[in-house]
């Protein structure tokens, strides 16, 4: 299963895009706290939103964003559009999924 | 074949995190990650490492949608939307975090300048929307107490 739930909705002419990840989103600044050594950091950096093929936003994460992150973002769009979003961590690890506009 | 492509893929991003650590985020729609951005432990050097400059204008148009309070530091919704034209970018800083910039979103012309994310904040802080249009970036700026921090372990 995907680690990328989506819905994304249209609205006179604007496309809501609502995303939730399912990601550690480590800081690397946590200690584990039994042996009190640090967690790696494992974070995602990049996440890429595409409507029809064509990009609408790139965007920069850094280890401050919420465990399991949440994301909405907006475009000039209209029902039936294939929405894609993706992500790739700092530890190369990555994602994809699609999804219809209602 | 997929092994291979996930080898060459990550090959190629790691290279792209070498070559250019200190690319400027708002220049490009494909701009690799920037990782000195993302180190700096100061607002203003985290803002001129963004940007170039520190000549920030403080504006009602952008428009900065966050808790006052926030009972779990660990998710604090943030929602930034604004009405300025050509907006390239909107970037969110959070003053007392560790690195203060937390998060950099590009828009190409098809996007609505209109995001929305949940972040981790250690500390009481001032949390700042900052939104690229044309050459100049105009801010909006909101204080958010935390009652319970989201860096402990």
């Amino acid at each position: 299963m995907s680690t990328i739930k989506m819905r994304s909705k249209e609205s006179n002419g604007v496309v809501t895009v609502k995303a939730l990840i399912k990601h550690p989103m480590e800081t690397g600044q946590r200690k584990n706290k039994k042996t009190g050594d640090l967690i790696p950091a494992h974070y995602i950096q990049e996440v890429h939103g595409k409507a029809n093929n064509k990009d609408i936003i790139t965007i920069h994460w850094g280890p401050a964003v919420s465990k399991n992150p949440y994301l909405t973002f907006k475009y000039k769009g209209s029902k039936g559009d294939n929405v894609q979003i993706s992500w790739v961590d700092n530890q190369g690890n990555r994602d994809t999924n699609t999804g219809k506009v209602k | 074949m997929k092994r291979r492509n996930f080898i060459k893929n990550s090959i190629l991003f790691a290279g792209a995190l070498a070559v250019a650590p200190a690319a400027i985020l708002s220049n490009h729609a494909y701009a690799a990650w920037p990782k000195k951005s993302f180190d700096i432990k100061d607002l203003a050097d985290s803002v001129k490492s963004v940007y170039g400059h520190n000549n920030l204008e403080e504006s009602s148009k952008v428009k900065l949608k966050a808790p006052s309070i926030a009972e779990n530091g660990a998710i604090v919704p943030i929602n930034v939307s604004t009405t300025l034209d050509n907006v390239e970018s909107i970037m969110i800083f959070v003053e007392n975090n560790p690195q203060p910039l937390s998060s950099g979103y590009q828009l190409t012309n098809l996007a609505e300048p209109s995001i929305g994310t949940r972040l981790k904040m250690g500390k009481t802080s001032n949390v700042m929307a900052a939104v690229k249009s044309g050459d100049k970036v105009y801010t909006s700026t909101q204080e958010v107490k935390v009652t319970i921090g989201g860096c402990g372990g």
